[in-house]
């Protein structure tokens, strides 16, 4: 690990203040200090937001659960008002690397990461939540950019995630035989509501950034049955093709995790 | 007397201090006043070093000292020699290529050592290490073993033309065609064995240390046999006298063969902590352990076996290119040659074998023994060739096998091995009643209800363990002997401590040795205590690999053990009163034939210590015994072991639902030890058949460079194992012992592929079977 | 630059001064001497490296020591009973052989402890799911698997 400076802000302000140039925010470290260690990242600056008070919890009204950015996957994953819910959401927070991963990997982490293969964002696209910042709002659909890269501009911070409560929904994930991270993973969400949005399924794993699969959102929203999507050939291009999955194999995949969420979200 | 210690289920006695933390890996160690190295290692797979700048490194915060090829030239350290000469076809010796610990003007694969930084912290050292400027001249690298020789091909060596290492054979060529031109049926396969990464859970570190008060080294290494590497580092490679070099090595976080051999980094640390005159410590952290510990397998093979029109095997006939890498690791002539193309007998009576092998050096990592060693390589070759031709003229698997397995000893196989004693009908059956092969059909019924393949695979493996005798392995190639030495120990009052140059590292001699020791001394387990790992201890060693430790070591211990018995027997006579010859010993109860007269053993010890009444005029006072064992043969465990997988066909996932290993070991010593290494061995087949495949780019990148992309067996990947043993005893040791320790690795990649393949309804797909080989391998049938 | 940071290791306040940079794990082995916690991969994989920080088993080689200032920390050091007698998880792996070479252990035996505190009584698969993060190349996991199922049952008797 190259060496670098240390803080420990009190606040989402300091921590703002201090987020400039070559600094990096700290989150619960679970993919930042491995590439650290790889020397594969190098800030001058890291800004430990671990101590800030009131960026972890959650809240639910029934309509909309909030998360705070700092919560801990394993908080989400146990917590019994996310359970209640949206079952599918603390089940995804359960999968997500392992359990000691888990003690300290956070949302807001994963979320302002975007790495291609990682669990949040399925959720946060599919449930089409609203991530708040220091500096204001963003939509899910306008949230993630591309390979690790998001909306957040420098010195923006997320502070909590909002998601709404579907009528139900799934998360299914193939694994990399190695990493763990999803291979492939399919959120898929129904609302209820009928009309545009009414199904929202969202992609991770398979291409550069999490993305929407419209055509099965339409079949869902008209019938919301495994059947809807199991012969939706997804095209591959675009897709990730890499040692463990050709774009060909990817594509194939997202049907079968999504006819299998599907089934998943009628249990 | 005390429950015999043989055959005992005992907890382990390292166990306790494993469970609290108090392990002594190599990286523990901290000596006063240590440095830290870090090696400079090339990006590159093949390249012409034209210049190499220390200077900014040099001036970087801590830094002590930076040494480049061209120190270690200067200072006439030798390259890293090979412990095995193989002779090719025209009888000439192998081409040896110097091996530098540090690169001589080329480097030669990703990873290849390049320069070691010295500094006061590890991170010190690093920082450098980032700083030292090489200039390459990036040459065109060449990465596949079968294209290695092919017109054009980048040379890696100028003394290795076509970058052939050798090309060697065994068998009678003649006899194998004739006999495949009148073969009913030939059943051919052509296949990879591919290259695994070996990936022990503690990585490599060596901590090498100089005293100028006795102008003596110290190196602590995580190593699986010190004497061994003391000996190649000081006869070959820095020319130093045996005396003035300790090699320490005491607990050692998994081997499977990465430890074996003289490493660069080993050479280096030892050598700059007299030019820094303080410690020198270096631990590889595990990126690193990807690009330079020994890889394992690497073959691409053609097999072929001819049979008669009732499945009776006539010849086979196997084609081999081994891919050796960049340079010749410690042992690694002799893996793919001896310690593969012997074994291709298999349990069967195969009359005539020709097996061809030819070795290639490539822009790779070397590759060496890797758990099993060229015996899972045979048995992958036999295993799927016999599974292949009994679907091909719709025989029964198991049927096929016992039709042509070996049920008369000794036996004479047409590759020099012989056989000693087996029983191979005895494992196969109790293999097939223990997985329910009669129920399978029903399993596989229920499985297609749910729309998924189910499938059932043999593998009926042999392999060769405790290599020897020193003569004929002399013979064959090798540049050391293969005994084991033992010392017996004994203290006044009774206890024993024993030095063994067998080393655990993993595999709890401390408590299967000390369970041989106490039984035959007749003394609680805790009164005895097993020494490895440090040559200033123990007197010499071989060390502990190809599953030789029981058999050969165990049995230099009883050797020992035997020659304290008889000394102990003399005492007893003389405090008896009694003629020698009437005196009888059992388990630690010296008695006078026909009389009620016993001493003992603590007795016997304690008069040899204190000796006031004692036959000083026939004995020296004392009880200490050494021996060293040079067996007479092999020994030769086999097993049967059969895999059931369900394979779910939209995702290419491979579930095994069933592995049952049925081994013979001869005598077992602690049957939960013996469990344990079979349940690690088979996992490591498994994951050479499932989850772990070696990757390079074309350009010689390792893509496969971390656990984020290789992918070595997790909990949820592999099944409770169905384990039992059935028993002939080795007949040429006395503890009729054969060894356990790599047969899982040995056996279970040919029972899953064939397992998969049978669930798949195809001849052949490669190894591993991930899910995408998986989907792709059933696309491909569909299109077919 | 130096930095200062303090904690409670094994029930034992402590400070030390160290690099930024220092992971918890450096701080444990190096500064502390206490080096029966394992790195064996750089990747956050292999959870040789596991310690228990505040209750909950954490992957030390995945944080900075600076993350764990005023934390409770227990590594595998501090487990057995101040005698020596052993926790019922540590005896359970050596009683279902669930160790070979040791090198993973220590990290298997802190998170198991954790996991069961949760599972009194788990399933095989539940515990071959909580193995995600730990590594073992040596046992095949069958005996760990076996050894967690009886620790757990331990734990909870001994509640």
């Amino acid at each position: 690990m190259h060496a670098f400076k240390y803080h420990r802000p009190s606040s989402v302000n300091d921590a703002a203040a201090l987020a400039k140039g070559e600094a990096k925010l700290l989150a619960g470290g679970q993919t930042l200090v491995q590439t650290m260690k790889l020397r594969l990242a190098s800030p001058s600056d890291i800004i430990d937001l671990g101590t800030i008070k009131d960026l972890a919890g959650i809240k639910s009204d029934g309509k909309t659960v909030t998360i705070g950015a700092m919560t801990r996957h394993a908080d989400v994953a146990h917590s019994a008002d996310v359970k209640k819910a949206i079952p599918a959401l603390a089940a995804l927070a359960g999968m997500i690397g392992d359990r000691q991963v888990r003690t300290m990997g956070t949302l807001g982490g994963s979320l302002a990461n975007n790495d291609p293969a990682a669990d949040y964002p399925a959720a946060v696209l599919a449930l089409n939540a609203t991530i708040t910042t220091n500096k204001g709002k963003h939509e899910a659909d306008k949230f993630f950019k591309g390979m690790f890269e998001t909306a957040l501009k420098p010195g923006e911070i997320i502070t909590s995630i909002a998601f709404p409560v579907p009528k139900r929904a799934a998360y299914t994930k193939f694994k990399n035989p190695a990493s763990r991270f999803a291979m492939v993973g399919v959120f898929v969400a129904d609302f209820g509501t009928g009309g545009k949005d009414a199904v929202r399924v969202a992609v991770t794993g398979a291409g550069p950034v999490v993305f929407r699969q419209a055509e099965m959102e339409k079949a869902l929203a008209a019938k919301f049955a495994p059947e809807s999507v199991a012969n939706i050939k997804v095209k591959q291009d675009g897709l990730n093709t890499d040692l463990h999955a050709s774009a060909e194999y990817r594509a194939h995949l997202v049907t079968v995790m999504a006819k299998r969420a599907v089934e998943a979200a009628l249990k | 007397m005390n429950a015999p210690l043989i055959g005992a289920r005992i907890e382990r006695k390292e166990d306790y201090r494993f469970l609290t933390g108090a392990g002594q890996y190599t990286d523990d160690v901290e000596l006063p006043r240590q440095s830290y190295a870090a090696f400079v290692r090339s990006p590159h797979a093949h390249a012409v070093i034209k210049k190499i700048s220390i200077e900014k490194a040099k001036a970087s915060s801590g830094v002590l000292a930076i040494y480049t090829g061209e120190d270690f030239a200067a200072a006439k350290l030798g390259g890293l020699p090979c412990g095995w000469l193989i002779t090719d076809v025209n009888g000439q010796p192998m081409k040896e290529p110097p091996h530098p610990c540090l690169a001589q003007g080329k480097v030669r694969y990703v990873g290849d050592h390049v320069a070691i930084v010295v500094a006061e912290t590890s991170e010190q050292a690093r920082d450098a290490a980032e700083l030292v400027a090489v200039d390459y001249e990036v040459l065109p690298a060449v990465v596949d073993g079968s294209k290695a020789r092919a017109k054009g091909a980048p040379q890696l060596h100028d003394i290795a033309p076509d970058n052939t290492c050798y090309v060697w054979a065994i068998g009678d060529k003649a006899a194998c065609d004739a006999a495949f031109a009148k073969a009913a049926h030939v059943t051919k396969l052509d296949f990879i064995n591919n290259r695994l990464i070996p990936n022990a859970i503690e990585p490599r570190s060596a901590n090498g240390s100089y005293s100028r008060a006795d102008d003596s080294y110290t190196l602590y290494v995580a190593s699986q046999n010190p004497h061994v590497e003391r000996l190649l580092m000081t006869a070959f490679v820095m020319g130093l006298p045996e005396h003035k070099v300790r090699v320490v090595s005491r607990d050692v976080g998994g081997g499977f063969g990465s430890k074996i051999y003289l490493y660069a980094e080993d050479v280096a640390v030892t050598w700059a902590s007299k030019q820094v005159n303080r410690p020198v410590k270096w631990t590889s952290d595990r990126s690193e352990a990807f690009l330079s510990d020994a890889h394992g397998r690497d073959h691409h093979t053609v097999a072929e076996l001819a049979l008669d029109k009732d499945g009776k095997f006539l010849a086979m006939r196997v084609k081999t290119t081994a891919n050796v890498g960049a340079y010749l690791s410690t042992f690694a002539s002799c893996v793919p040659t001896i310690l593969y193309a012997t074994l291709l007998a298999g349990q069967y009576k195969t009359p005539v074998i020709h097996c061809e092998v030819t070795a290639v050096f490539t822009n790779t990592t070397p590759v060496d023994a890797y758990r099993g060693a060229g015996r899972p390589e045979a048995t992958y070759v036999v295993e799927r060739l016999v599974e292949t031709a009994a679907r091909e003229l719709k025989l029964d698997p198991a049927e096929i096998r016992r039709r042509n397995f070996i049920t008369e000893f000794p036996y004479q196989t047409p590759v020099a091995l012989l056989y000693d004693i087996g029983d191979y009908n005895a494992t196969m059956d109790a293999a097939q009643k223990l997985a329910d092969v009669a129920g399978f059909s029903k399993r596989k019924e229920e499985s297609a209800k749910k729309g998924k393949l189910r499938g059932l695979g043999y593998a009926a493996y042999i392999e060769a363990c405790g290599i020897a005798p020193s003569a004929v392995a002399g013979a064959l190639g090798a540049r050391a002997g293969l005994f084991e030495a033992g010392e017996v120990r004994v203290h006044p009052t009774g206890s024993v401590t024993v030095f063994t140059g067998s080393h655990s590292h993993g595999q709890g001699h401390e408590t299967t040795f000390a369970q041989v020791v106490a039984d035959r001394l007749g003394m609680p387990i805790e009164n005895v205590d097993i020494v490895h790992g440090d040559t200033s201890k123990i007197l010499f060693g071989m060390g502990t690999y190809g599953s030789r430790s029981i058999a050969v070591g165990g049995t230099a211990i009883v050797k020992a053990l035997d020659k304290v018995i008889a000394k102990g027997k003399k005492i007893a006579a003389h405090l008896m009163e009694a003629a020698e010859t009437d005196v009888e010993y059992d388990r630690g109860v010296y008695t006078v034939k026909g009389t009620d007269k016993k001493k003992m053993f603590g007795e016997v010890a304690f008069a040899a210590y204190v000796p006031h009444n004692y036959p000083h005029d026939k004995l020296e006072p004392g009880l200490n015994e050494n021996a060293f064992y040079d067996p007479l043969n092999f020994t030769f465990p086999a097993g049967t072991y059969v895999c059931e997988v369900e394979v779910d066909p939209e995702t290419g996932v491979v579930k095994i639902e069933k592995f049952t290993a049925v081994d013979d070991f001869g005598k077992i010593i602690n049957p939960m030890i013996v469990e344990g290494q079979v349940h690690g061995g088979l996992t490591q087949g498994i994951g050479q058949a499932l989850t772990e495949g070696c990757q390079y780019d074309a350009t010689g990148q390792l893509l496969t460079g971390s656990f984020m992309d290789y992918s070595i067996p997790r909990a949820t990947d592999v099944p409770f194992y169905q384990v039992d043993t059935r028993e002939t005893p080795c007949t040429h040791n006395p503890l009729g012992v054969k060894g356990c320790g790599e047969a899982g690795a040995i056996g279970a990649p040919a029972a899953l592929m064939n397992a998969i393949t049978d669930a798949l309804g195809v001849k052949d797909m490669p190894m591993p079977a991930t899910p995408q080989t998986v989907w792709q391998t059933l696309k491909n049938k569909k299109a077919a | 630059m130096a930095v200062k940071v303090s904690l409670k290791v094994n029930g034992k306040s402590i400070s030390a001064e160290v690099e930024e940079r220092t992971l918890l794990v450096t701080l444990i082995r190096e500064n502390l001497r206490l080096t029966g916690t394992h790195v064996g991969c750089d990747t956050a994989q292999c959870g040789a490296c596991t310690v228990s920080m505040n209750g909950k088993a954490v992957k030390s080689c995945s944080m900075l020591a600076m993350q764990a200032e005023g934390a409770d920390v227990m590594t595998i050091e501090g487990v057995a009973k101040p005698d020596g007698t052993l926790h019922p998880m540590q005896a359970a792996f050596k009683e279902h052989h669930g160790l070979q070479c040791g090198f993973c252990t220590p990290g298997m035996v802190m998170n198991a402890i954790d996991f069961a505190k949760s599972h009194a009584n788990p399933s095989e698969q539940e515990i071959r799911e909580a193995l995600e993060g730990n590594l073992c190349r040596c046992t095949g996991y069958h005996n760990i698997v076996k050894a967690i199922g009886a620790g757990a049952k331990a734990m909870a008797a001994g509640k």
